[in-house]
């Protein structure tokens, strides 16, 4: 068969076969045995030419409602905020994306290069000592924070606050399962949106590796680190702190918070939503920890010739090395969305990013007046936010059938809490990020009251 | 001797930027009024102040400081670097594809949840399984994501097996994924022919063994001719057989792991199924079982009604639970759907064809000049030794690097671990035959260089924009960032 991706011609195969000594490529074959050789044709989908697949993969995309042509206030974990042109461009280069890990280093210096300033970036806005060169997203990277932080304090507990994201304390249950660790959670303080600190106290035991805390939080309120810092250090566990890395252009870095490892997603920084993957998650430590560190590290060093260039280091570390005595089995990273990362930090620059950040803030925050000013939505928490917020509708109200009535309006709405929070029933959370307008900001509000 | 490649905090410069704000027409706001001064960042964050033309410039010169399929022939055994379709990466950007969020209502996502459940139907077709999740991100996270569902089979029937037994040509990911999942793992040594030996495999079953992982093809390049007795050793015994899918473009088509008695497979869809493999990811790693540990699948996968809608499915009281956020690596899933659909069935058994046929052409040609590793047939990749180079002080490492002037991307070198001074070599079915006698000539001349000017070879390579770098020191005094705020 002929195939615009295959060269293979008859003569090729001809020749080929002779070289080897063989009469068919069938011979080729001839040591998987008969028993389990595949007869006949796999029940798959067709193939296509190119311009029908293209119309296929159209007819596909055109039948969801993308971001083009819907006002996005959905958060919870991933957001619809403008990707600068340039951060396309640079990473359909192929030289990029065609690329494997670069084993090779002479070769992969572009690479080694650019994860070395998405690590750079990393410890810029987390303030911390050290970062790797990504993980596969936020929430692995969580539950990768929880199995360092066990193995650095050698204690099997975790304590993690319901307000961090409900996926990723799933994803957290399955690798302490895993790994034999004990998940405590602890819930939120009453009407206030954050981590009750009373019970976190009583959680935290002498047997406690650490305690995992999200802010801004899966509700959208900043969690008071100041106050949750000293209670698990003063029991000589781990504080791990999963931010958004957007909100890092004005609000206070992990580190100088007292973290211990710092994680998030990167995906507000030039990331396409994707249905919520390929995303990429960032993982920073200090620097007693740096050893511990999973997955890929690179790190600057010299050539023979005295010139500056970047390796993959402290391999030591890595399961490719250690094999079954490995805490972690990551062997890859997320490197192309690393590098829309960094692309997107580039062009946003040190005061790009804190206007960015306080948009967010002003858009959200012009959000949830209207909001609160409407009489039939009300504010349940009085934390502060970021960009995102919860909104209690009024008795009665189905979420569902209200984003169904939004969705015919235009307007992609926020996340239905009761899902995840029995007791936040009729409740859901509204993103409102750069990108939206005053116009739609009002209009998003109106279609909700009237939805009702 | 030029100059440094300048890092993009090297290039900034006080007042420049790159960005374009969006404008802000809602009413000021003081942030101090609403966020506490204690929450807010004491000290801004050190980024480069640079304009646009910097950012491409920068970034165009790294690419150009790179190599990639796109750039030449890239025979890097075990990780199926093939050709990268570029219809792939257009409809991968569609906005109904690139600009979904997975928490809108299902109504407003038919295509995607479409797209999905053919997908999985698909790849449980191509595998011989009776389910799939499409969750894992990776293949080592596939792995994990396989060995949790046996574990939870094994505790469903009140059993808590502990041993999952790998062979010594594993990829090093297999004992790591078994012991973080909870198991202890038992290596099995390989026979003289690179095999799984049966007596000793018999001797390492017992009533604790969780699973048998394996690769087949292995690592090797090697089909287990005896796979139907070795599955056979392993369910006697009550265990599962796991298979590592780094290698499944040998057998598209041809043979299924569901057939060969496997219980559960990962598949690496940047390998097999052609998606980029980005510089190190994403990739994404889908998960196959057969029915008696669909179950224990994550939640949630795809599912169809009788009106032919589609839904999450989330369904499943038994299931393991989640292992990734959202639906997995969706842009990668798109990518890997459009590439089963420009070949079709036939199609892929013809792309496992060409791939096998290319190696053993390969791996003749080079015969005479290195040490094949398994004499034989191969499959999809085969191994060398560079042993008898050795003589002239010259190690597989400088063949590698030598390799580099030729203008090509080395074999995988020094794994597996099994064969000494290895080289791992899978041309991929997407490479002609020119390109493969090229790089065989280049293979030879450096075999003869190596006996005629070791030096020659010893200090390559001279084309790159770096020679061989200090990594020694690199571990020892690690520099992991610029430390520019």
């Amino acid at each position: 068969m002929k195939h615009r991706y295959l060269p293979m011609t008859e003569q090729d195969e001809a020749e080929m076969l002779r070289t080897i000594g063989a009469e068919s490529v069938e011979e080729l074959f001839r040591d998987i045995p008969g028993a389990v050789r595949f007869e006949g044709v796999l029940p798959m989908s067709g193939a296509l030419d190119e311009a029908a697949l293209l119309k296929h993969m159209r007819r596909l995309a055109g039948r969801n409602a993308d971001f083009d042509e819907y006002a996005c206030f959905l958060g919870a974990g991933i957001y619809d905020h403008h990707i600068p042109v340039v951060v396309n461009h640079i990473v359909s280069r192929s030289e990029f994306y065609t690329a494997y890990t670069p084993y090779q280093p002479e070769i992969s210096q572009g690479e080694l290069q650019a994860i070395f300033e998405f690590q750079s970036y990393v410890c810029e806005l987390t303030g911390m000592k050290v970062a790797n060169a990504s993980m596969y997203d936020g929430a692995t990277a969580l539950a990768e924070a929880a199995a360092l932080a066990a193995g650095a304090t050698k204690r099997r507990r975790i304590v993690v606050s319901r307000t961090v994201h409900p996926e990723a304390r799933q994803i957290l249950r399955v690798a302490a399962r895993g790994l034999g660790l004990e998940i405590v959670e602890v819930g939120c303080a009453p009407n206030n949106g954050t981590t009750d600190l009373t019970e976190l106290e009583a959680a935290i035991t002498d047997d406690t590796a650490a305690v995992l805390v999200q802010t801004p939080n899966f509700f959208g309120c900043l969690e008071d680190v100041r106050a949750i810092e000293p209670l698990i250090h003063a029991r000589k566990g781990l504080l791990v702190l999963s931010v958004n890395p957007l909100s890092l252009g004005l609000l206070e870095s992990p580190g100088a918070l007292g973290a211990d490892i710092a994680v998030g997603d990167a995906q507000p920084l030039g990331i396409a939503a994707s249905f919520g993957g390929p995303t990429c998650g960032f993982f920073a430590v200090t620097e007693p920890l740096m050893r511990r560190m999973p997955g890929r590290i690179v790190g600057q060093t010299v050539d023979s010739e005295g010139r500056r260039g970047f390796v993959l280091t402290l391999q030591a570390r890595e399961q490719h090395i250690r094999r079954e005595k490995a805490t972690s089995n990551i062997c890859s990273n997320q490197a192309l969305l690393a590098l829309c990362a960094s692309v997107y930090l580039s062009v946003m620059g040190k005061e790009g990013i804190r206007e960015t950040a306080l948009l967010n803030v002003r858009k959200s925050h012009y959000a949830s007046s209207l909001a609160a000013a409407s009489g039939t939505l009300s504010l349940p928490f009085t934390a502060p936010f970021f960009n995102e917020f919860v909104v209690k509708l009024p008795d009665g109200a189905d979420i569902g059938t209200v984003n169904e009535k939004l969705l015919k309006a235009g307007f992609i709405g926020g996340f239905d809490l009761g899902s995840a929070y029995p007791e936040l029933k009729g409740h859901l959370i509204v993103a409102v990020t750069e990108r939206r307008t005053r116009d739609e900001i009002e209009q998003f509000i109106r279609e909700m009251e009237a939805a009702l | 001797m030029k100059p440094d490649k300048a890092l993009i905090f090297e290039l900034s410069r006080p007042g420049r930027a790159a960005c374009s704000l969006s404008e802000c027409d809602v009413p000021e706001l003081d942030v101090a009024s609403v966020i506490p001064a204690g929450m807010l960042r004491a000290k801004p964050a050190e980024l480069p102040e640079v304009y646009e033309v910097d950012v491409i410039r920068h970034y165009t010169e790294l690419s150009r400081r790179n190599f990639g399929v796109d750039n030449g022939f890239y025979p890097l055994g075990s990780c199926t670097m093939k050709y990268n379709p570029k219809l792939n990466e257009d409809v991968a950007r569609l906005p109904g594809f690139a600009k979904i969020h997975p928490y809108q209502p299902e109504s407003g996502v038919q295509g995607a949840l479409e797209l999905l459940h053919t997908l999985q139907n698909d790849l449980a077709a191509l595998t011989g399984m009776d389910g799939v999740t499409l969750q894992p991100a990776a293949g080592a996270h596939g792995e994990w994501t396989g060995l949790m569902l046996i574990r939870a089979y094994h505790e469903s029937r009140g059993e808590r097996r502990m041993k999952v037994i790998v062979p010594d040509s594993s990829h090093g990911t297999n004992p790591a994924s078994a012991a973080v999942a909870g198991f202890e793992t038992v290596t099995l040594k390989s026979d003289e022919r690179g095999m799984v030996d049966l007596e000793a495999l018999k001797a390492a079953v017992d009533g604790d063994t969780a699973a048998l992982m394996l690769t087949n093809p292995s690592t090797l390049g090697l089909f287990e001719e005896r796979i139907v007795e070795i599955a056979d050793i392993v369910h006697e015994a009550g265990g599962l057989l796991y298979y590592d899918g780094a290698n499944s473009n040998a057998i598209m088509g041809i043979a299924r792991p569901g057939d060969m008695g496997f219980d559960v497979v990962h598949l690496n869809l940047h390998k097999t199924m052609s998606t980029p493999h980005g510089g190190g990811g994403p990739g994404a790693g889908p998960v196959g079982v057969k029915s008696k540990l669909l179950p224990f699948l994550p939640v949630p996968t795809v599912g169809r009604r009788a009106d032919g809608t589609f839904y999450w499915d989330g369904d499943r009281p038994q299931s393991i639970g989640r292992v990734k956020a959202y639906c997995g690596n969706f842009g990668i899933l798109v990518r890997a759907y459009a590439y089963i659909r420009t070949y079709g069935p036939e199609g892929l058994r013809r792309v496992s064809e060409c791939a096998v046929l290319n190696a053993n052409y390969m791996m003749h040609r080079l015969a005479p000049y290195y040490d094949v590793a398994f004499p034989g047939v191969c499959k999809h990749e085969f191994v060398l030794s560079g042993k008898r180079l050795r003589a002239f002080g010259v190690r597989t490492l400088d063949v590698a690097k030598r390799l580099l002037d030729f203008g090509y991307h080395p074999p995988t070198i020094y794994f597996p671990l099994n064969v000494e001074e290895s080289m791992m070599i899978e041309p991929t079915e997407t490479e002609s035959k020119e390109t493969l006698d090229a790089f065989v000539d280049a293979m030879i001349r450096i075999a003869e260089e190596a006996e005629t000017d070791p030096q020659l070879v010893l200090n390559a390579p001279y084309t790159t924009v770096v020679k061989r770098l200090d990594e020694a020191t690199a571990a020892r005094k690690p520099v992991l960032n610029c430390s520019c705020g």
